[in-house]
């Protein structure tokens, strides 16, 4: 849906703040709850400007307690509120996993829709901005394979904003996942005023015939890096933007891998039981007899996210990426 | 530590009233209340732990014996006001009004038992520890925020105190203000650990000095003192003056669930002296008959109403339809994913369809 008029150009953490003041704007349900958010505007400044255009009655600096903030929303969002949670780092949501894990992600469940959870749970993610330990977790698959809970992985200010918007508006909980990396890496035109995009659906940044490349978040930049120097090499790479990690954009996928018949699937959260083995599994269930070579995957090893002296090795690079797809082609 | 809080009575162990705090509030009218609501949920703790050993329903979380606790608290809320109970506190719903049938398919297994009747605000009971207690301050929260005068009120135990989750929601309530009261049933056991072993503290009350509210330690098996801290309680809640911890000395008779045998931790000759001496249900007794309000016939109709009423909740609960398998993934998300659609129409259609 979009109303919107005219359109500025933004960075994603930007683009994200007026999403969030559209939606204090447009519904007075919306709360906003999170450590530092008010006069401090949240340590990205995500929220700047807010708890003084809102007050403080909406933009809710908590104490430092991320399970009895989270537990709060719950609360919050069962008695007719629409709160949205900023957690700092990803990598400090584990104190909040619990309410996260038996109440927020299933108290539909538990009473077959008499009680709901529409809350949001905002948190930057990810590495390669030479922040302290901890602080650049990419634990998504946690979250993905929890029943009950979507969630959602912008990488762009655009789809930032309308993807926020459609989470805030979402019946259910919505973990929106913001690469840190892409806060201000690029500006991009952004539409003024309210619009949504569906969660759930992926976005097709370059088309290609020979090989699929399928990533999300921080690694979309590097992936269209490398993308673009093997379509130099004429092999034209198709590049998907997932923007969704549940549920997954299955048609998307298979429409592509089909076409193609060769994966290179890029991530930068740990191999061993990340989001790109359901990109796999999805592979498998919808494309088996189209596939010209095993699927590769490119991630951040098994390891715990290093200290940021070492990040540069953990994280994929355009080199990698290279290899990869270099090594499906010639299969 | 103990000195500064003393537990609260308003009646001995014989029923004679010792603090006149409230006593131009108690009625007959109340105390029969009171004395029903007793009956009625010891007679459904008896039954479900009858109906477990027969395999009519599944595990048990029994609470005979905290009756005055339950009862007293229900009884003080208004009707508008939020309740968020653990595992142990159905006895609080039913007197709050959940349906009897609902709370026995809930330990059945089912999750419609986790529906509270139109208009109760009862949350589905905490399996987790403490993790209610940030709920009910949410909720409470959002109350004082729609500019009502509702209030929430949040069960947990004493092993509960220990952790993270009740700090943060008494702590949570005592910055916002939030109108929620915090009862703690102090029933000496988590599962098989006995209190001075989970905590250091000689009292749970004291923990609200930590949050700035006020901290009440009062006899758990005194159902007037319940009811008049609790509605203290609510009522400056009410008036915007935030939580309260209210700590209620109590005891549980038996197991921690059907699965566990209390006599392998702990001596059970105790459970035998504290009924005879502090039953929650005999102190009421004795006080009726000490003012000349026990009715014989009255105590036996109400006995016989109950176990008619309980009766027919497990002939509803019993007769209820079998479980639907489409409800396994018609509430996951308002709008089911495609995985979820996949997966139902698989399943349907190997098992034949949904519900025969």
């Amino acid at each position: 849906m979009k109303t919107a008029i005219g359109a500025k150009t933004m960075t994603m953490v930007q683009a994200i703040t007026d999403a969030l003041d559209t939606m204090l704007q447009e519904k007075e349900e919306v709360l906003l709850l999170g450590e530092d958010i008010g006069k401090n505007g949240g340590v990205f400044r995500a929220t700047d400007g807010l708890q003084a255009k809102y007050g403080e009655g909406r933009v809710i600096d908590t104490p430092l307690s991320e399970a009895g903030f989270v537990g709060a929303g719950i609360g919050m969002a069962v008695n007719g509120f629409l709160p949205v949670i900023e957690i700092q780092f990803l990598g400090f949501i584990y104190p909040a996993y619990e309410q996260i894990m038996t109440h927020a992600s299933r108290l539909r469940m538990r009473t077959m829709g008499h009680f709901t959870v529409p809350m949001v749970i905002r948190a930057p993610f990810g590495a390669g901005v030479r922040a302290p330990e901890i602080h650049c977790d990419s634990t998504e698959a946690i979250f993905t394979h929890m029943p009950g809970i979507k969630v959602v992985c912008p990488s762009s200010a655009y789809d930032a904003k309308g993807l926020l918007i459609a989470a805030i508006e979402d019946p259910d909980p919505v973990l929106f996942l913001e690469p840190m990396r892409c806060y201000r890496s690029a500006k991009e035109e952004v539409p003024e005023g309210k619009y949504s995009i569906e969660i759930g659906k992926g976005k097709k940044l370059m088309e290609g015939d020979d090989v699929t490349v399928i990533t999300w978040g921080a690694m979309v930049p590097e992936v269209l890096a490398a993308a673009k120097q093997m379509t130099g090499k004429n092999i034209p790479c198709e590049v998907i933007d997932l923007r969704t990690l549940f549920p997954l954009d299955k048609d998307m996928i298979a429409e592509s891998v089909q076409k193609t018949g060769r994966t290179v699937i890029v991530h930068e959260a740990h191999a061993t039981g990340g989001v790109g083995n359901d990109v796999l599994a999805i592979i498998n269930d919808t494309s088996f007899l189209y596939q010209k070579a095993p699927v590769e995957r490119v991630t951040g090893f098994d390891a715990p996210v290093p200290y940021f002296g070492f990040e540069d090795h953990y994280l994929p690079t355009p080199a990698r990426i290279q290899q990869a797809i270099e090594k499906v082609m010639k299969f | 530590m103990e000195n500064h809080f003393p537990i609260r009575r308003m009646m001995d162990e014989n029923g004679n009233i010792i603090n006149s705090e409230y006593e131009e509030k108690i009625n007959e009218k109340l105390v029969k209340e009171f004395y029903r609501h007793m009956i009625r949920t010891r007679t459904f703790d008896r039954k479900s732990i009858s109906l477990q050993r027969q395999g009519r329903i599944g595990t048990y979380a029994p609470y005979e014996g905290q009756e005055a606790s339950q009862v007293g608290t229900a009884a003080a809320l208004g009707e508008s006001d939020w309740m968020f109970p653990t595992y142990r506190d159905h006895g609080a719903a039913m007197t709050f009004g959940h349906s009897l049938r609902n709370i026995l398919l809930f330990w059945n297994g089912r999750n419609e038992g986790c529906v509270p009747p139109e208009g109760k605000k009862i949350f589905p009971p905490g399996i987790p520890i403490a993790t209610q207690i940030p709920h009910a301050a949410g909720a409470a929260f959002a109350e004082r925020k729609k500019g009502t005068a509702n209030a929430a009120i949040a069960y947990f135990g004493d092993g509960a105190t220990s952790e993270g989750d009740f700090h943060e929601g008494l702590n949570f309530a005592s910055v916002f203000k939030a109108p929620v009261v915090f009862f703690n049933q102090n029933n000496q056991y988590a599962i098989s650990v006995p209190i001075e072993k989970q905590m250091k503290t000689k009292t749970i009350a004291q923990k609200a000095l930590a949050y700035d509210i006020p901290g009440i330690r009062i006899d758990g098996n005194d159902v007037f003192i319940v009811y008049f801290e609790t509605l203290k309680a609510l009522e400056r809640a009410r008036k915007g003056e935030g939580p309260t911890l209210i700590e209620a000395v109590t005891w549980r008779y038996g197991a921690h669930t059907t699965a566990d045998d209390p006599s392998k931790y702990r001596d059970q000759s105790e459970s035998t002296n504290r009924r005879q001496e502090y039953d929650p249900i005999l102190r009421l007794e004795r006080w009726m008959k000490n003012t000349g309000v026990f009715d014989e016939k009255w105590v036996q109709a109400a006995e016989e109403e109950a176990a008619a009423e309980i009766d027919e909740a497990v002939a509803e609960m019993e007769a209820f339809p079998p479980a639907d398998p489409a409800a396994i993934f018609d509430h996951v998300f308002a709008e089911p994913t495609w995985q979820i659609k996949q997966q139902k129409e698989e399943y349907l259609k190997l098992i034949g369809g949904g519900r025969k």
